[in-house]
């Protein structure tokens, strides 16, 4: 049965009648056409579809939306702010972590998630914290370090 | 509120509408100047398998165009699925035709615009394709300045180009851009392409580093995978699926599907479909189908394969032999005889196989996850009867490959369901289908019986290679007698794998590397000798001597006879070309068997290097991914029934795995390239067995080396 479900979407109010029961990452994907939250097992192994709910990562295809309704939440297309990258995907960008591309959105996001919990994380901290998220291409060296910088540069600086 | 960035497919290919004939290039894209190319010789014939073999086209196909804008579109059957082609091909281009990086354009993997490709793997894109590509650009360079020679009325050799800009070296204020020279121009010039030597440090973008060109799309959730797309009237679909490769269905009932909303069955046969607008529904009334089934399972296991494969019924075929094995063996003072197993393996791309099947005005388009859109054109013109001509493959981009997408049954599986339910349809694998579907890694068993003399030689070296593929199975070093022996599968003998294999990441290399480069180190051992000299005296290919001495210079290794204690490896191995070594540090926790890899460096020869960065970061990801295969993956299965279906059993690599990695790329400008996306990986399991040897004394046979195998291998020291 379609309810009116309302919550923020990438920084936007937004109202949406669908069925509360289906899958967060599906509505996001097929009815908002945010494509960028991707499906990778859809049983919360993969990290793909991680998106950030009231700036915690979690996992978008272990949700209904229903559990949406009421919150914030930020998918890969609301991390830039007016044209501007957010730093962790400039850092992306900049360290050539990434290959496929299809687990990218997900690390982002899960770095994004970490970073505002712990802004100063160390080397292994990083680690502990994207442990969840498989990338198949194996880029974790350049993933780590694109961490890492982003850490330094939210902070302002070196 | 609808996002409006929302993608129609047929924007993926801007302004070429579906179903173009290839002789209407100037009606669609108006004039310029069209470079067509035969894109298949004997030398790529040579280059590929030979069950892949199929008649050379009776046509030349379009392959660059250079726009009245200066833009130079490249048409290329070639797919991106993160390996970085999409990077490093137009470096070649940019080079040859003296333009700028930002004035090249690729299009990739559709097969109305394309020319025929067999399909992107074994690191054939470079060192084969790019190579025509190079020359054929280099040709359309020479085009354009007879070109503007005519047009100036002064003899070629008088012209200069930069930045795409021709200019009369006697009259530099004469300038003309490759722009204007294009404008109003409808020329087609038809080449016949071999490749040739160069003298690449001459270029100015090949040999340099670029990130990746589309990473900008990828970190801002832009880039359109197939299962990004969506079109009007388009269903999501679920296949019914047996429990094992050796189920039959014996009967259905479809009814509790049919009562889930919105949800249609579909039939043909065996084959059962359900389809839903609504993604989630399609999930809950697949599983409301009951099916029961007859099996025929044959007894076999992930435990007893090997067994299995030893005792088959299988062709023996000799696949090279120098010397006379038995006078090597009279030689020897020592003798040893080894038997190593390598497991099935899943690809596991993060992106599971999927596919978007349309069929309208009697034209079948099917966008698809594959390594070889033009093999999938081919089996939809098989199995669903549409003639090719009404057949059209778009391969957006592929989220992760690995061997794993040269398979296209996804493809065919939605353009069926399409022709069943005359809908535009939407097929993406779960995980369970992707683990169930794959092609996997075939397990297999190579057996060596090898001896040194007493100056610690090898005498001779007899190696025996069960179910594998033989890639990679040389003997590398210099050895008088030897013999490689290949056992296999033959018609009417017994049927080893009980699902489909098929090429994983330098397919068979890391079996065969594995279990030669730990027969190496046990001669080594046994001599005496310390494990890097032993090999330098048994080895002429100077190739990999090099690359020994750069891999020992990068990691600071230190000589010492094994097992040493301080954990540390060696292993080197061939793959496409390319000649790579290895050396590992581990440390080995003997209380609980698990292994850390704390340092991995590689060095590798793979001639030109044309994107270093690209080529690096692909050495990164061969070592992270290979400690996967070596410490953990492995095919749980019971007959046909393949009991991993998911990341909660199936293990891969994770951040806390990740070893200091180190790499080395030999400067080989005057050599043609060679493949760079799976060399690094052959060696892993060989230089981390080595070093669990160097840690401990514990000799590992068996891959993946799980903590329960390096307790049992400690319990022998």
């Amino acid at each position: 049965m379609d309810e009116t479900i309302k919550f923020k979407l990438n920084g936007k109010d937004t109202e949406a009648k669908i069925d509360p029961t289906q899958t967060l990452l599906w509505v996001l994907r097929n009815h908002f056409g945010l494509t960028g939250t991707k499906f990778g097992c859809g049983t919360g192994f993969c990290g793909a579809c991680t998106v950030l709910i009231n700036n915690e990562p979690v996992r978008s295809c272990q949700l209904s939306a229903g559990d949406a309704a009421g919150k914030n939440v930020v998918t890969i297309e609301g991390l830039a702010t007016n044209g501007n990258l957010h730093p962790v995907q400039k850092a992306f960008v900049e360290f050539d972590a990434l290959q496929c591309g299809f687990c990218t959105p997900g690390m982002i996001m899960n770095a994004t998630g970490l970073l505002l919990k712990n802004p100063s994380p160390t080397t292994q901290e990083i680690k502990d914290g994207m442990e969840n998220n498989l990338c198949r291409c194996a880029a974790h060296l350049r993933i780590v370090e694109a961490v890492e910088s982003a850490s330094k540069e939210m902070k302002g600086g070196k | 509120m609808k996002n409006e960035k929302h993608l129609h497919p047929d924007e993926m290919t801007a302004d070429m509408p579906v179903g173009m004939e290839r002789r209407d290039f100037f009606k669609i894209l108006g004039g310029g100047i069209i470079i067509f190319f035969r894109p298949w010789s004997a030398v790529e014939a040579i280059a590929m398998p030979a069950e892949q073999g199929r008649s050379l086209p009776k046509d030349y196909n379009a392959f660059l165009r250079i726009a009245e804008d200066g833009t130079v579109t490249c048409y290329t059957g070639k797919i991106e699925m993160g390996q970085g082609i999409i990077t490093s091909l137009p470096q070649m281009m940019a080079d040859e035709l003296s333009v700028s990086l930002s004035k090249i354009k690729m299009v990739m993997g559709d097969t109305d615009l394309c020319p025929y490709d067999q399909g992107t793997w074994g690191s054939l894109s470079t060192r084969v394709f790019g190579q025509f590509m190079r020359t054929a650009t280099a040709e359309a360079r020479g085009v354009l300045l007879g070109l503007a020679a005519t047009q100036w009325g002064v003899p070629v050799n008088q012209l200069a180009v930069k930045d795409g800009i021709i200019t009369d070296s006697k009259n530099p204020a004469r300038t003309m851009t490759y722009g204007q020279l294009s404008k109003g121009q409808k020329i087609e010039k038809f080449l016949d392409v071999k490749p040739v030597m160069e003298d690449y440090s001459k270029f100015n973008y090949i040999g340099k580093s670029y990130t990746h060109s589309d990473a900008v799309l990828k970190v801002t959730g832009q880039a359109k995978y197939t299962g990004d797309l969506k079109l009007p009237g388009m269903v999501f679909a679920r296949i019914l699926r047996p429990p094992s490769h050796a189920a039959k269905l014996k009967s259905v009932d479809i009814s509790g599907a049919e009562k889930v909303e919105g949800t249609k069955v579909v039939r043909d046969g065996d084959f059962i479909a359900v389809i839903n607008e609504n993604h989630d529904k399609a999930d809950e009334a697949i599983v409301k189908i009951k099916a029961e089934y007859t099996f025929n399972d044959v007894a076999v296991n992930d435990k007893t394969i090997y067994d299995f494969m030893l005792k088959a019924d299988a062709s023996v075929s000799v696949l090279r032999s120098v010397g006379d094995i038995e006078a090597g063996r009279k030689q020897s003072v020592k003798v040893f005889e080894s038997e190593y197993h390598d497991p099935y393996l899943a690809h596991t791309a993060i992106e599971t196989h999927t596919a978007l099947a349309q069929i309208e005005g009697g034209k079948l388009t099917v966008w698809a996850s594959t390594q070889s859109p033009f093999g999938l054109k081919d089996g939809l013109t098989r199995e669903l009867g549409f003639p090719a001509d009404k057949v059209r493959v778009i391969t957006p981009f592929v989220g992760g490959g690995f061997g794993g997408k040269g398979e296209y049954q996804q493809g065919i599986e939605a353009a069926k369901i399409a022709k069943l339910s005359g809908k535009p349809v939407m097929l993406v694998w779960t995980r369970d289908e992707e683990f169930f579907l794959d092609t996997f890694h075939p397990a297999g068993v190579v057996k060596i019986k090898s001896g040194i003399d007493k100056s610690g030689m090898i005498s001779f070296w007899d190696y025996n290679l069960y179910f594998s593929g033989s890639r990679g199975s040389e003997t590398l070093y210099d050895v008088a007698n030897s013999k490689t022996t290949h056992h296999d599968e033959k018609r009417g003998g017994t049927q080893v794998h009980q699902f489909g294999t098929g090429a994983w990441r330098a397919p068979n290399n890391n079996t065969n590397t594995f279990a030669r480069e730990v027969q190496i180190d046990i001669m080594a051992n046994a001599a005496g000798i310390d494990p890097l000299e032993f090999r330098i005296k048994n080895m002429k290919d100077q190739k990999l001597l090099d690359c020994l001495k750069a891999v020992a210079d990068k990691f600071g290794y230190k000589p010492g006879k094994t097992p040493s204690g301080r954990g540390i490896g060696i292993a080197l191995g061939t793959d496409a070309g390319a000649s790579v070594a290895h050396m590992a540090e581990v440390k080995v926790d003997k209380n609980t068997g698990k292994i850390t890899v704390l340092r991995v460096a590689c060095a590798q020869d793979m001639g030109l290097c044309v994107n270093p960065q690209g080529a690096t970061i692909q050495m990164e990801g061969c070592i992270m991914m290979g400690l996967g295969y070596t410490l953990a993956e492995e095919l749980k299965f019971e007959g046909g029934n393949i009991k991993d279906r998911g990341f909660d059993s199936y293990t891969i690599p994770r951040f806390t795995w990740l070893p200091k990695i180190e790499t080395v790329i030999l400067d080989r400008q005057n050599q043609p390239p060679q493949g760079g996306g799976e060399p690094a990986i052959i060696a892993i399991g060989a230089v981390v067995a080595n070093a669990v040897f160097d840690a401990t004394g514990a000799r590992l046979y068996n891959m993946p080396f799980t903590p329960e195998r390096v307790l049992e291998a400690l319990k022998k020291v």
